[in-house]
Protein backbone atom coordinates (compact mmCIF):
# COMPACT_ATOMS: atom_id res chain seq x y z
CA UNK A 1 0.00 0.00 0.00
CA UNK A 2 1.18 3.45 -1.03
CA UNK A 3 1.32 6.42 1.09
CA UNK A 4 0.73 9.60 -0.06
CA UNK A 5 1.47 13.32 1.30
CA UNK A 6 0.61 15.96 -0.69
CA UNK A 7 0.85 19.94 -0.29
CA UNK A 8 1.00 19.18 3.87
CA UNK A 9 1.24 22.28 5.85
CA UNK A 10 0.33 22.91 9.84
CA UNK A 11 0.49 25.48 12.65
CA UNK A 12 0.42 25.68 16.60
CA UNK A 13 -1.24 28.55 16.48
CA UNK A 14 1.32 31.28 15.28
CA UNK A 15 4.32 29.18 14.73
CA UNK A 16 4.33 27.22 11.36
CA UNK A 17 5.42 24.06 11.69
CA UNK A 18 5.23 22.07 8.42
CA UNK A 19 5.27 24.08 5.21
CA UNK A 20 4.32 22.36 1.36
CA UNK A 21 5.49 18.94 1.97
CA UNK A 22 4.59 16.46 -0.75
CA UNK A 23 5.99 13.24 0.08
CA UNK A 24 5.12 9.59 -1.15
CA UNK A 25 6.48 6.24 0.46
CA UNK A 26 5.47 3.72 -2.43
CA UNK A 27 4.32 -0.15 -1.07
CA UNK A 28 6.73 -2.06 0.52
CA UNK A 29 8.79 1.05 0.68
CA UNK A 30 10.74 2.39 4.00
CA UNK A 31 11.60 6.09 4.04
CA UNK A 32 13.11 7.20 7.09
CA UNK A 33 13.04 11.14 7.70
CA UNK A 34 15.69 12.61 9.66
CA UNK A 35 15.84 16.91 10.47
CA UNK A 36 16.53 18.80 13.19
CA UNK A 37 14.93 19.06 16.84
CA UNK A 38 11.42 20.85 16.16
CA UNK A 39 11.26 20.41 12.41
CA UNK A 40 7.70 18.68 12.44
CA UNK A 41 8.87 15.39 11.50
CA UNK A 42 6.50 13.76 14.22
CA UNK A 43 3.93 16.67 13.29
CA UNK A 44 4.19 14.79 9.96
CA UNK A 45 3.81 11.40 11.35
CA UNK A 46 0.67 12.28 13.26
CA UNK A 47 -0.92 13.16 10.19
CA UNK A 48 0.24 10.99 7.76
CA UNK A 49 -1.26 8.66 10.68
CA UNK A 50 -4.95 10.86 10.95
CA UNK A 51 -3.81 11.32 14.44
CA UNK A 52 -3.25 15.28 13.50
CA UNK A 53 -5.55 17.35 11.36
CA UNK A 54 -3.17 18.84 8.96
CA UNK A 55 -3.62 22.62 8.22
CA UNK A 56 -3.17 22.12 4.60
CA UNK A 57 -2.62 19.15 1.91
CA UNK A 58 -4.08 15.90 1.81
CA UNK A 59 -3.22 12.47 2.93
CA UNK A 60 -4.04 9.46 0.94
CA UNK A 61 -3.40 5.77 0.57
CA UNK A 62 -3.15 3.51 -1.98
CA UNK A 63 -3.26 -0.06 -3.09
CA UNK A 64 -4.28 -3.33 -1.43
CA UNK A 65 -4.09 -3.80 2.37
CA UNK A 66 -1.85 -7.69 2.95
CA UNK A 67 -4.74 -10.40 3.98
CA UNK A 68 -6.04 -10.05 7.11
CA UNK A 69 -4.96 -6.52 8.19
CA UNK A 70 -7.34 -4.95 10.83
CA UNK A 71 -5.77 -1.07 10.78
CA UNK A 72 -4.08 -0.07 7.34
CA UNK A 73 -1.58 2.99 9.33
CA UNK A 74 -0.25 1.42 12.72
CA UNK A 75 2.55 3.60 14.77
CA UNK A 76 5.07 2.39 16.65
CA UNK A 77 5.36 4.83 19.19
CA UNK A 78 8.70 6.52 20.82
CA UNK A 79 7.77 5.93 24.67
CA UNK A 80 5.71 2.21 23.71
CA UNK A 81 2.51 3.81 24.93
CA UNK A 82 1.88 0.13 26.88
CA UNK A 83 -1.16 0.25 29.26
CA UNK A 84 0.68 -0.11 32.43
CA UNK A 85 -2.32 -2.51 33.98
CA UNK A 86 -2.40 -4.81 31.36
CA UNK A 87 -0.39 -7.97 30.87
CA UNK A 88 2.08 -8.24 27.28
CA UNK A 89 -0.47 -10.19 26.11
CA UNK A 90 -3.30 -7.71 27.22
CA UNK A 91 -1.31 -5.06 25.57
CA UNK A 92 -0.96 -6.75 22.01
CA UNK A 93 -4.68 -8.10 21.93
CA UNK A 94 -6.06 -4.07 23.20
CA UNK A 95 -5.45 -3.62 19.28
CA UNK A 96 -7.62 -6.89 18.70
CA UNK A 97 -10.50 -6.96 20.84
CA UNK A 98 -12.57 -4.05 19.25
CA UNK A 99 -12.72 -6.35 16.18
CA UNK A 100 -15.07 -9.31 15.25
CA UNK A 101 -12.61 -12.16 15.36
CA UNK A 102 -13.38 -15.46 17.29
CA UNK A 103 -11.60 -15.78 20.24
CA UNK A 104 -9.75 -18.66 18.75
CA UNK A 105 -8.38 -15.92 15.50
CA UNK A 106 -7.17 -13.69 18.35
CA UNK A 107 -5.29 -16.02 20.77
CA UNK A 108 -3.67 -17.22 17.67
CA UNK A 109 -2.74 -13.50 16.61
CA UNK A 110 -1.84 -12.72 19.61
CA UNK A 111 0.93 -15.56 19.71
CA UNK A 112 2.15 -15.31 16.42
CA UNK A 113 2.79 -11.76 17.11
CA UNK A 114 4.75 -12.91 20.63
CA UNK A 115 6.41 -15.33 18.68
CA UNK A 116 7.98 -13.01 16.23
CA UNK A 117 9.02 -10.76 18.37
CA UNK A 118 10.50 -13.22 20.70
CA UNK A 119 7.64 -12.15 23.71
CA UNK A 120 6.02 -15.68 23.82
CA UNK A 121 7.39 -16.49 27.49
CA UNK A 122 6.60 -12.93 28.56
CA UNK A 123 3.00 -13.06 27.93
CA UNK A 124 1.70 -12.77 31.16
CA UNK A 125 4.22 -10.20 32.36
CA UNK A 126 3.47 -6.64 33.00
CA UNK A 127 5.42 -3.99 31.10
CA UNK A 128 6.97 -2.40 34.44
CA UNK A 129 8.79 -5.70 34.76
CA UNK A 130 10.52 -5.47 31.53
CA UNK A 131 13.12 -3.69 30.37
CA UNK A 132 13.32 -0.84 27.57
CA UNK A 133 14.20 -2.88 24.62
CA UNK A 134 11.89 -5.43 25.72
CA UNK A 135 8.63 -2.94 26.01
CA UNK A 136 9.18 -1.87 22.80
CA UNK A 137 8.59 -5.36 20.92
CA UNK A 138 5.38 -4.97 23.18
CA UNK A 139 4.91 -2.29 20.82
CA UNK A 140 5.98 -4.36 17.69
CA UNK A 141 3.98 -6.85 18.30
CA UNK A 142 0.72 -4.76 19.17
CA UNK A 143 1.76 -3.07 15.45
CA UNK A 144 2.14 -6.27 14.03
CA UNK A 145 -0.80 -8.32 15.56
CA UNK A 146 -3.46 -6.17 13.25
CA UNK A 147 -0.98 -6.98 9.79
CA UNK A 148 -0.57 -3.38 8.69
CA UNK A 149 -0.09 -2.17 5.26
CA UNK A 150 1.98 1.03 6.45
CA UNK A 151 3.98 1.50 9.98
CA UNK A 152 4.75 4.89 10.80
CA UNK A 153 7.48 4.25 13.21
CA UNK A 154 8.52 7.44 15.67
CA UNK A 155 11.63 7.49 17.15
CA UNK A 156 11.09 3.91 18.19
CA UNK A 157 14.47 3.23 18.98
CA UNK A 158 15.06 6.64 20.56
CA UNK A 159 14.56 5.07 24.23
CA UNK A 160 16.83 2.73 24.09
CA UNK A 161 20.65 2.08 24.92
CA UNK A 162 22.95 1.56 22.09
CA UNK A 163 23.23 -2.68 22.35
CA UNK A 164 19.13 -3.15 22.52
CA UNK A 165 19.35 -0.70 19.29
CA UNK A 166 21.32 -2.85 17.34
CA UNK A 167 19.35 -5.76 18.30
CA UNK A 168 15.87 -4.34 17.83
CA UNK A 169 16.89 -2.89 14.41
CA UNK A 170 17.45 -6.16 12.95
CA UNK A 171 14.20 -7.38 14.09
CA UNK A 172 12.43 -4.69 12.69
CA UNK A 173 14.31 -5.36 9.30
CA UNK A 174 13.23 -9.13 9.70
CA UNK A 175 9.68 -8.59 9.82
CA UNK A 176 9.83 -5.57 7.25
CA UNK A 177 11.02 -8.40 4.88
CA UNK A 178 8.88 -11.17 6.26
CA UNK A 179 5.40 -8.92 5.72
CA UNK A 180 6.61 -6.13 2.89
CA UNK A 181 5.40 -3.71 4.88
CA UNK A 182 5.19 -0.25 4.03
CA UNK A 183 6.97 2.30 6.52
CA UNK A 184 7.39 5.76 7.51
CA UNK A 185 10.16 5.85 10.14
CA UNK A 186 10.74 8.98 12.02
CA UNK A 187 14.37 9.39 13.57
CA UNK A 188 17.74 11.82 15.07
CA UNK A 189 19.74 8.75 14.88
CA UNK A 190 21.85 9.03 11.35
CA UNK A 191 23.58 5.27 11.80
CA UNK A 192 19.73 3.81 12.27
CA UNK A 193 18.78 6.16 9.25
CA UNK A 194 21.25 4.64 6.90
CA UNK A 195 20.65 1.29 8.21
CA UNK A 196 16.95 0.64 7.96
CA UNK A 197 15.74 3.16 4.77
CA UNK A 198 15.42 2.97 1.36
CA UNK A 199 15.41 6.47 0.94
CA UNK A 200 16.32 8.85 3.90
CA UNK A 201 14.27 12.39 3.58
CA UNK A 202 15.63 15.03 5.35
CA UNK A 203 13.62 18.23 6.45
CA UNK A 204 14.72 21.62 6.91
CA UNK A 205 14.62 23.54 10.25
CA UNK A 206 11.00 24.53 11.10
CA UNK A 207 9.13 25.62 9.25
CA UNK A 208 9.52 21.92 8.15
CA UNK A 209 9.74 21.46 4.54
CA UNK A 210 11.74 18.73 2.38
CA UNK A 211 15.75 19.66 1.77
CA UNK A 212 16.67 16.70 0.46
CA UNK A 213 15.91 13.11 -0.44
CA UNK A 214 18.98 10.25 -0.88
CA UNK A 215 18.15 6.58 -2.02
CA UNK A 216 20.17 3.70 -0.62
CA UNK A 217 20.99 1.16 -2.85
CA UNK A 218 22.91 -0.84 -0.73
CA UNK A 219 20.71 -4.22 0.18
CA UNK A 220 19.27 -3.45 3.36
CA UNK A 221 20.12 -7.05 5.25
CA UNK A 222 23.63 -6.51 4.87
CA UNK A 223 24.51 -2.88 5.58
CA UNK A 224 26.25 -3.78 8.90
CA UNK A 225 28.38 -6.27 7.23
CA UNK A 226 32.23 -4.90 6.88
CA UNK A 227 32.85 -4.85 3.18
CA UNK A 228 29.74 -2.10 3.15
CA UNK A 229 31.61 0.09 5.98
CA UNK A 230 33.08 3.00 3.77
CA UNK A 231 29.76 3.22 2.09
CA UNK A 232 27.67 3.20 5.11
CA UNK A 233 30.02 5.79 6.39
CA UNK A 234 30.25 7.79 3.67
CA UNK A 235 26.41 8.08 3.69
CA UNK A 236 26.36 9.53 7.29
CA UNK A 237 29.24 11.88 6.13
CA UNK A 238 27.06 12.96 3.45
CA UNK A 239 23.49 12.68 6.12
CA UNK A 240 25.22 15.15 8.46
CA UNK A 241 26.94 17.40 6.23
CA UNK A 242 22.74 17.83 5.32
CA UNK A 243 21.60 18.27 8.51
CA UNK A 244 24.62 20.28 10.64
CA UNK A 245 23.99 24.01 9.89
CA UNK A 246 20.28 23.34 10.02
CA UNK A 247 21.00 21.13 12.69
CA UNK A 248 23.10 24.36 14.51
CA UNK A 249 20.40 26.92 13.97
CA UNK A 250 17.24 24.67 14.89
CA UNK A 251 19.82 24.45 18.30
CA UNK A 252 19.90 28.06 19.08
CA UNK A 253 16.07 28.24 18.54
CA UNK A 254 15.31 25.68 20.46
CA UNK A 255 17.92 27.74 23.19
CA UNK A 256 16.28 30.84 22.53
CA UNK A 257 12.59 29.68 23.43
CA UNK B 1 49.01 16.52 42.45
CA UNK B 2 52.36 15.36 43.87
CA UNK B 3 53.39 11.88 44.80
CA UNK B 4 52.49 10.26 47.80
CA UNK B 5 51.23 7.53 49.72
CA UNK B 6 47.74 6.32 48.40
CA UNK B 7 45.06 7.46 50.82
CA UNK B 8 41.53 5.13 51.15
CA UNK B 9 39.02 7.19 49.06
CA UNK B 10 36.46 7.33 52.29
CA UNK B 11 32.82 6.57 51.74
CA UNK B 12 30.58 9.41 51.79
CA UNK B 13 27.05 8.27 49.70
CA UNK B 14 25.74 7.13 53.09
CA UNK B 15 21.93 8.35 54.19
CA UNK B 16 18.57 9.70 52.71
CA UNK B 17 18.16 6.27 51.89
CA UNK B 18 14.35 5.39 53.82
CA UNK B 19 15.07 1.64 55.16
CA UNK B 20 11.89 -0.31 57.15
CA UNK B 21 11.70 -0.19 60.64
CA UNK B 22 8.92 -2.53 61.61
CA UNK B 23 10.02 -2.70 65.34
CA UNK B 24 9.77 0.78 65.73
CA UNK B 25 6.50 2.20 65.93
CA UNK B 26 5.43 -0.71 68.06
CA UNK B 27 8.29 0.20 70.35
CA UNK B 28 7.01 3.94 70.16
CA UNK B 29 3.61 3.33 71.05
CA UNK B 30 4.95 0.90 73.97
CA UNK B 31 7.19 3.67 75.17
CA UNK B 32 4.08 6.36 74.94
CA UNK B 33 1.53 4.42 76.74
CA UNK B 34 4.23 3.01 79.54
CA UNK B 35 5.38 6.99 80.40
CA UNK B 36 1.75 7.70 80.37
CA UNK B 37 0.91 5.02 82.71
CA UNK B 38 4.02 5.84 85.14
CA UNK B 39 2.96 9.49 84.98
CA UNK B 40 -0.26 8.28 86.17
CA UNK B 41 0.69 5.91 88.84
CA UNK B 42 3.47 8.85 90.06
CA UNK B 43 -0.08 11.10 90.17
CA UNK B 44 1.40 13.65 88.02
CA UNK B 45 -2.03 13.35 85.46
CA UNK B 46 -4.71 13.69 87.64
CA UNK B 47 -7.30 11.37 86.76
CA UNK B 48 -10.32 13.30 86.45
CA UNK B 49 -8.86 14.89 83.78
CA UNK B 50 -6.47 12.48 82.15
CA UNK B 51 -7.13 9.17 83.37
CA UNK B 52 -4.56 6.52 82.75
CA UNK B 53 -4.05 4.07 79.33
CA UNK B 54 -5.68 1.40 81.81
CA UNK B 55 -8.57 3.37 83.28
CA UNK B 56 -9.13 4.15 79.48
CA UNK B 57 -9.05 -0.09 78.55
CA UNK B 58 -11.56 -0.80 81.10
CA UNK B 59 -13.93 2.03 79.47
CA UNK B 60 -13.63 0.49 76.58
CA UNK B 61 -14.00 -3.02 77.89
CA UNK B 62 -17.44 -1.97 79.52
CA UNK B 63 -18.54 -0.40 76.38
CA UNK B 64 -18.07 -3.34 74.56
CA UNK B 65 -19.49 -5.54 77.20
CA UNK B 66 -22.30 -3.05 77.87
CA UNK B 67 -23.23 -3.54 74.11
CA UNK B 68 -23.22 0.00 73.83
CA UNK B 69 -19.67 -0.26 71.75
CA UNK B 70 -21.74 -2.00 69.07
CA UNK B 71 -24.99 0.44 68.80
CA UNK B 72 -22.89 3.84 69.07
CA UNK B 73 -20.43 2.29 66.35
CA UNK B 74 -23.21 0.73 64.19
CA UNK B 75 -25.01 4.04 63.93
CA UNK B 76 -21.81 5.88 62.63
CA UNK B 77 -20.96 2.94 60.33
CA UNK B 78 -24.25 3.24 58.80
CA UNK B 79 -23.92 7.17 58.67
CA UNK B 80 -20.44 6.74 57.33
CA UNK B 81 -21.24 4.26 54.59
CA UNK B 82 -24.56 5.71 53.14
CA UNK B 83 -23.14 9.10 53.37
CA UNK B 84 -19.80 8.04 51.66
CA UNK B 85 -21.41 5.80 49.33
CA UNK B 86 -23.87 8.50 47.77
CA UNK B 87 -21.02 11.74 47.92
CA UNK B 88 -18.14 9.42 46.64
CA UNK B 89 -20.68 8.02 44.10
CA UNK B 90 -22.07 11.21 42.92
CA UNK B 91 -18.72 12.53 43.16
CA UNK B 92 -17.05 10.07 40.91
CA UNK B 93 -19.54 11.00 38.71
CA UNK B 94 -19.30 14.45 38.12
CA UNK B 95 -15.48 14.20 38.87
CA UNK B 96 -15.18 11.89 35.70
CA UNK B 97 -17.86 13.86 33.54
CA UNK B 98 -15.43 16.71 34.14
CA UNK B 99 -12.94 14.91 32.66
CA UNK B 100 -14.39 13.43 29.93
CA UNK B 101 -16.39 16.05 28.40
CA UNK B 102 -15.33 19.96 27.52
CA UNK B 103 -18.60 21.51 28.81
CA UNK B 104 -18.57 19.17 31.74
CA UNK B 105 -15.59 20.96 32.65
CA UNK B 106 -16.16 24.10 31.24
CA UNK B 107 -19.01 24.38 34.26
CA UNK B 108 -17.85 22.22 36.76
CA UNK B 109 -14.42 24.47 37.00
CA UNK B 110 -15.91 27.05 38.69
CA UNK B 111 -18.79 25.84 40.71
CA UNK B 112 -16.85 23.20 42.30
CA UNK B 113 -14.12 25.74 43.03
CA UNK B 114 -16.37 27.79 44.57
CA UNK B 115 -18.30 25.66 46.89
CA UNK B 116 -15.12 22.94 47.87
CA UNK B 117 -13.93 25.46 50.11
CA UNK B 118 -17.35 25.85 52.64
CA UNK B 119 -16.94 23.84 55.71
CA UNK B 120 -19.33 21.44 54.98
CA UNK B 121 -20.16 20.95 59.01
CA UNK B 122 -21.10 24.93 58.40
CA UNK B 123 -24.27 23.83 56.40
CA UNK B 124 -25.26 20.93 59.06
CA UNK B 125 -27.71 23.35 60.57
CA UNK B 126 -29.31 24.41 57.34
CA UNK B 127 -30.12 20.92 56.42
CA UNK B 128 -31.53 20.20 59.83
CA UNK B 129 -33.83 22.83 58.59
CA UNK B 130 -34.49 20.97 55.60
CA UNK B 131 -34.41 17.16 56.27
CA UNK B 132 -35.09 17.50 59.99
CA UNK B 133 -32.85 16.44 63.25
CA UNK B 134 -32.99 12.84 62.71
CA UNK B 135 -30.48 10.58 60.04
CA UNK B 136 -30.80 12.29 56.60
CA UNK B 137 -29.29 15.48 57.92
CA UNK B 138 -26.09 14.20 58.98
CA UNK B 139 -25.89 11.50 56.09
CA UNK B 140 -26.44 14.46 53.65
CA UNK B 141 -23.35 16.71 55.20
CA UNK B 142 -21.41 13.03 55.11
CA UNK B 143 -22.46 12.98 51.51
CA UNK B 144 -22.09 16.76 50.76
CA UNK B 145 -18.53 16.62 52.57
CA UNK B 146 -16.81 13.33 50.45
CA UNK B 147 -18.43 14.97 47.45
CA UNK B 148 -16.32 17.71 46.60
CA UNK B 149 -12.86 16.07 47.07
CA UNK B 150 -13.94 13.02 44.81
CA UNK B 151 -14.93 15.09 42.31
CA UNK B 152 -11.51 17.22 42.54
CA UNK B 153 -9.40 13.66 42.36
CA UNK B 154 -11.46 11.83 40.13
CA UNK B 155 -11.28 15.16 37.36
CA UNK B 156 -7.55 15.42 38.32
CA UNK B 157 -7.29 11.82 38.12
CA UNK B 158 -8.74 11.31 34.29
CA UNK B 159 -6.58 14.93 33.68
CA UNK B 160 -3.25 12.95 34.69
CA UNK B 161 -4.13 10.16 32.22
CA UNK B 162 -1.18 10.03 29.86
CA UNK B 163 -2.42 11.64 26.69
CA UNK B 164 -0.31 9.13 24.51
CA UNK B 165 -1.81 6.03 25.95
CA UNK B 166 -5.35 7.66 24.25
CA UNK B 167 -3.25 8.57 21.11
CA UNK B 168 -2.33 4.99 20.98
CA UNK B 169 -5.71 3.95 21.57
CA UNK B 170 -7.24 5.92 18.78
CA UNK B 171 -4.34 4.89 16.68
CA UNK B 172 -5.90 1.25 16.83
CA UNK B 173 -8.89 2.68 15.79
CA UNK B 174 -10.49 1.89 19.17
CA UNK B 175 -14.13 3.37 19.93
CA UNK B 176 -14.70 6.08 22.34
CA UNK B 177 -16.15 4.35 24.38
CA UNK B 178 -13.80 1.16 24.51
CA UNK B 179 -10.63 4.26 24.90
CA UNK B 180 -12.60 5.07 27.92
CA UNK B 181 -13.64 1.86 29.66
CA UNK B 182 -9.77 -0.13 28.52
CA UNK B 183 -7.78 3.17 28.98
CA UNK B 184 -9.04 6.39 30.79
CA UNK B 185 -11.22 4.41 33.78
CA UNK B 186 -8.00 2.41 34.55
CA UNK B 187 -5.59 4.77 34.31
CA UNK B 188 -7.33 7.36 36.72
CA UNK B 189 -7.73 4.65 38.81
CA UNK B 190 -5.19 4.96 41.30
CA UNK B 191 -5.86 8.70 41.63
CA UNK B 192 -9.38 8.36 42.28
CA UNK B 193 -8.78 5.44 45.07
CA UNK B 194 -6.54 8.33 46.47
CA UNK B 195 -9.31 10.72 46.55
CA UNK B 196 -11.18 7.91 48.35
CA UNK B 197 -8.71 7.44 50.95
CA UNK B 198 -9.05 11.17 51.43
CA UNK B 199 -13.05 11.41 51.19
CA UNK B 200 -13.22 8.41 53.99
CA UNK B 201 -11.09 9.94 56.26
CA UNK B 202 -13.11 13.72 55.97
CA UNK B 203 -16.76 11.44 55.93
CA UNK B 204 -14.45 10.02 59.92
CA UNK B 205 -14.63 13.48 60.77
CA UNK B 206 -18.14 14.67 59.73
CA UNK B 207 -20.03 11.82 61.22
CA UNK B 208 -18.27 12.77 64.69
CA UNK B 209 -19.04 16.72 64.11
CA UNK B 210 -22.26 15.75 63.09
CA UNK B 211 -23.81 13.22 65.44
CA UNK B 212 -22.45 15.73 68.03
CA UNK B 213 -25.79 17.82 67.25
CA UNK B 214 -28.94 15.94 68.12
CA UNK B 215 -28.16 12.37 68.02
CA UNK B 216 -28.77 9.75 70.75
CA UNK B 217 -26.25 6.87 69.17
CA UNK B 218 -22.97 7.33 67.28
CA UNK B 219 -19.55 7.35 68.32
CA UNK B 220 -19.64 11.23 68.33
CA UNK B 221 -23.05 11.47 70.63
CA UNK B 222 -21.16 9.31 73.23
CA UNK B 223 -18.19 11.64 73.41
CA UNK B 224 -20.31 14.73 73.80
CA UNK B 225 -22.51 13.01 76.39
CA UNK B 226 -19.26 11.52 78.71
CA UNK B 227 -17.64 14.76 78.16
CA UNK B 228 -21.10 16.79 79.46
CA UNK B 229 -20.91 13.65 82.20
CA UNK B 230 -17.24 14.40 82.77
CA UNK B 231 -16.48 10.87 82.52
CA UNK B 232 -13.19 11.39 80.73
CA UNK B 233 -12.10 7.83 80.26
CA UNK B 234 -15.22 6.86 78.68
CA UNK B 235 -14.56 9.87 76.07
CA UNK B 236 -11.23 8.91 75.53
CA UNK B 237 -12.48 5.28 75.23
CA UNK B 238 -14.72 6.90 72.52
CA UNK B 239 -11.88 8.55 70.97
CA UNK B 240 -9.37 5.64 70.92
CA UNK B 241 -12.22 4.11 69.21
CA UNK B 242 -12.67 6.77 66.46
CA UNK B 243 -8.90 6.29 65.98
CA UNK B 244 -9.45 2.64 65.54
CA UNK B 245 -12.09 3.05 62.73
CA UNK B 246 -9.67 5.30 60.93
CA UNK B 247 -7.19 2.94 60.58
CA UNK B 248 -9.65 0.24 59.84
CA UNK B 249 -11.01 2.28 57.28
CA UNK B 250 -7.68 2.93 55.72
CA UNK B 251 -6.72 -0.43 56.16
CA UNK B 252 -9.75 -1.49 54.48
CA UNK B 253 -9.11 0.98 51.33
CA UNK B 254 -5.21 -0.02 51.17
CA UNK B 255 -6.52 -4.04 50.93
CA UNK B 256 -8.96 -3.18 47.65
CA UNK B 257 -6.44 -0.34 46.33
CA UNK B 258 -3.51 -2.97 46.67
CA UNK B 259 -5.45 -5.38 44.66
CA UNK B 260 -7.19 -3.10 42.37
CA UNK B 261 -3.47 -1.81 41.71
CA UNK B 262 -1.64 -4.81 41.12
CA UNK B 263 0.00 -4.16 37.87
CA UNK B 264 2.17 -1.06 40.11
Amino acid sequence: MDLRLSGIAHRYGDLTAIERVDLTVGSGETVVLIGPSGCGKSTLLGIAGGLLAPGAGRVETAGAAPAGCLNPLTYVFQDFALLPWRTVEGNVALALEHHPLTASERAERVDAALALTGLREFALVYPKQLSGGMRQRVGLARAVVVRPAILLLDEPLSALDAQTRELLMADLLAIWERERTTALYVTHNLAEAARLGDRVVVMSRRPGRIKDTLAIDLPRGARERPEHAAAMADLQARLWRLIEDEARVAEREVADG
Amino acid sequence: MAESAPRPVAFRGGGFQPSPRRWAPWLAFAAILGLWQAASAAGMLPSLFMPSPVEIGRALGSLAASGDLGRHLGASLYRIGLGWTLGAAAGLAVGLAMGLWSMARAVGIPVVSALFPIPKIALLPLFILWFGIGEPSKVATIALGTFFPTVVSAFGAVDNVPRNLIRMAQSFGLPVAEIVRKVVLPGALPGVLSGFRISASIALILVVAAEMIGAEFGVGAYILLTGNLMQIDRLLAGVVVLSLLGLAIGAILGRVEAWLLRWR
